[in-house]
Order: C-alpha cells, then structure tokens, then sequence
C-alpha cells in the first residue's frame, strides 16, 4: 500500500487509539498511582515509540520495553497471570 | 472463502459458534488441551477432559459437518504440581491413537518457572518417543520473550525434534524471527486485547512474506473471537491481498503443516 493509502485506512484509528492512551494517563495520574511499575514500563514503552529512525521496527522495541530482559527461569511461578510489564529483579 | 482455525477451545463455546465458524468457511478445526480456568484436582479430571476431546467434541462439531481434531497435554498453567503433572504425562498415551489426535500441545511455558520447564521437556520427550507433532503455547505479555528463548533451547537441544514438525504459536513481532530463523513454524493469534489484532497480523505477515506462518483465534472461555481469521481475512482483501495469497495463508499453510499427523485428512 501507499502511504496515502495506509493513512486513509489507519490514521483515524490510531488518532483514536492514542487519545486513549493520553486520557489513561490522565487517569492514573488524577488517581495518584504514577509510580506504579507498570505506569514506568509505560513511559519507557512511549519514548520507544518516539524515538526517530526506528527502522520500522516501533511495535517490536515497545513490546521489549514491557518485556522480561533476564534469562534464566524463576524458581516458581508466582500466580497464573502475567501483569504485562516486567515487575524488574524483585519479583 | 475457506479457512483452517487451527486453534481454538472449542468446548468452552456454543454450538451457535460452530455454526457461525462454518458458514464463514472453516473446513476443520483443531482444538488444544487447555487450561480450565481453574486448576483440575486428580488426573482422572483430564482423562475426562481427553474423552471429551477426543469423543465428544468432533460429534459435537460434526453435527454442523466440520471435521475436528484434538492436542493433547497438560497446561503450563498446571505444571507447579509436578505429581499431578507427572500422572497426566502417564496417560496421554492411550489417547495418541485416537483418530482425531493431532499430536502434543499446546505444551510450553506460562511464567516460565524451573517446574514449568522441567514438564515442557517431558513432553517433547514424549512426542519425540511416539513421533507426535508439537503444538507450543509461548507465554503471555512480558513473559512471551524469556519464554520463547527457552522454548526454542529446549527444542534445539533435543536432536530427535524436527523443527517442521513443531508449530510456535502465539508470536509477536519481538518473537517472531527468532521462531522462524529457527526453522520452526509460527502462529499469529487474533486477541481483542492481548496477543495480535488483525492490523497488526498483515504487518507481520508482510514483513515476513512467504514464511511458515498460520492465523488462529485460540478463543476459549475468556475475552476471544472464533470469527477472527475471517475478520482478518477481510481486513487482508481491504489492503489489497489476493484470493491466492489469503488462500495459501489459511487453508494451504495449516494444511501443509498438520498433514505431517496421519491423522489429518484434507477437507473437502
């Protein structure tokens, strides 16, 4: 597809899709959990999607920002869900 | 339009699901062991839970004409109990040769714990000692990274694995070239929240044109949508995919790659 053609099929949706975001971290701000560890994976999700000459690659670098960076397995599985950002070394 | 769903908990739906998948132009469907969103309390809890796959769930879906076929294992999810886990491994085998069974799976890692893995490798041993197909499940959201390299360790670590006999399901755009650099197949799946949606599936398949790749819904008793691969088919035609391409996407890939099972018969 063009690029005219990937802006008439996608822009309103992603205009929508980022308002949504903006609005949810209003919420989390006007209800004072900024510092949760989720709302950290967040910001630092965000500046992945900034940030310029990406290469095309911005969906991949934000899912590695929420992303668990270690290696080794955890000694056990502490509940069945994940939370959708890494909690970081003291989980 | 025809399509294969190639995964989807078909025992938590209607039969109004069954209905609305076939006249969408399913021709089979395949239906992973799952979790039941609670955890079972004996052994003979699954061996039910296989009578049901393997019994009850194709009449079910044959009352509509669509072939159903079944995985069999224990979920990730229940692998902390490794005794409970252990008995279950015991009993697979009596249902391998089932007409309808496929192979092992949807078998892997869901936190990706020491027992979780220690399970996940007694169950590639058991697919490579009854020389079953594998169907692997990768973790969720922050999980899905980690996981998926262990995974993908423990497979090539065994050389009795064949990495085109193994489909690794679930992949997103940060796990997706390590699972096809790796030469095993890949599945994209089609979740409202979690997972992929429609738009973002097109761009991994864009970006890795002509790859072992199929569509899946995985709907099962949570948020899901059996008619994602349809709905992603459309959205395929909006930007300007062929008949043929579609086709070979999601009748001729999950074709391909299950008649590796004798069990799988080609759908009229």
């Amino acid at each position: 597809m063009s690029s005219s053609q990937v802006l008439n099929l996608y822009f309103i949706e992603a205009r929508s899709k980022l308002i949504d975001v903006a609005a949810f971290l209003d919420r989390v701000e006007r209800a004072g959990g900024d510092d949760d560890f989720r709302v950290r994976a967040f910001r630092e999700a965000l500046r992945a999607l900034a940030a310029e000459g990406g290469g095309a690659h911005r969906a991949e670098n934000v899912l590695l920002a929420f992303s668990d960076p270690t290696g080794e397995p955890v000694e056990r599985a502490g509940g069945k869900a994940a939370a959708g950002a890494w909690r970081g070394d003291a989980e | 339009m025809r399509y294969i769903e190639p995964h989807a908990h078909m025992v938590s739906r209607t039969t109004d699901d069954y209905q609305a998948m076939v006249l969408a132009g399913c021709k089979a469907v395949c239906e992973p062991a799952f979790w039941a969103g609670f955890d079972r309390a004996s052994a003979e809890g699954f061996r039910d839970y296989f009578a049901q796959l393997t019994e009850h769930e194709p009449a079910r879906a044959a009352k509509y004409l669509l072939p159903h076929y079944s995985w069999l294992c224990i979920n990730p999810k229940e692998s902390e109990n490794l005794t409970l886990a252990d008995e279950v491994l015991s009993i697979i085998p009596e249902f391998l040769g089932r007409p309808n069974v496929l192979g092992i799976g949807e078998i892997g890692l869901n936190r990706n714990s020491r027992n979780e893995v220690a399970i996940f490798e007694k169950h590639v041993d058991l697919a490579a000692r009854h020389n079953q197909l594998i169907l692997i499940h990768t973790p969720h959201l922050e999980d899905k990274r980690k996981g998926t390299r262990i995974i993908l360790d423990v497979l090539k670590n065994d050389p009795r694995i064949k990495p085109g006999c193994v489909l690794v399901d679930h992949v997103e755009e940060h796990t997706v070239g390590m699972v096809l650099g790796a030469g095993f197949w890949g599945g994209i799946t089609l979740y409202p929240e979690s997972k992929c949606t429609p738009a973002r599936a097109i761009d991994i398949l864009e970006s890795q044109a002509g790859s072992n790749l199929w569509l899946n819904c995985a709907c099962d008793w949570g948020h899901s949508d059996p008619l994602s691969v349809p709905k992603t088919c459309l959205e395929m035609r909006r930007r300007g995919h062929g008949a043929e391409s579609i086709d070979r996407l999601v009748f001729q890939n999950p074709v391909r790659f299950l008649s590796q099972s004798p069990h799988f018969t080609l759908p009229a």
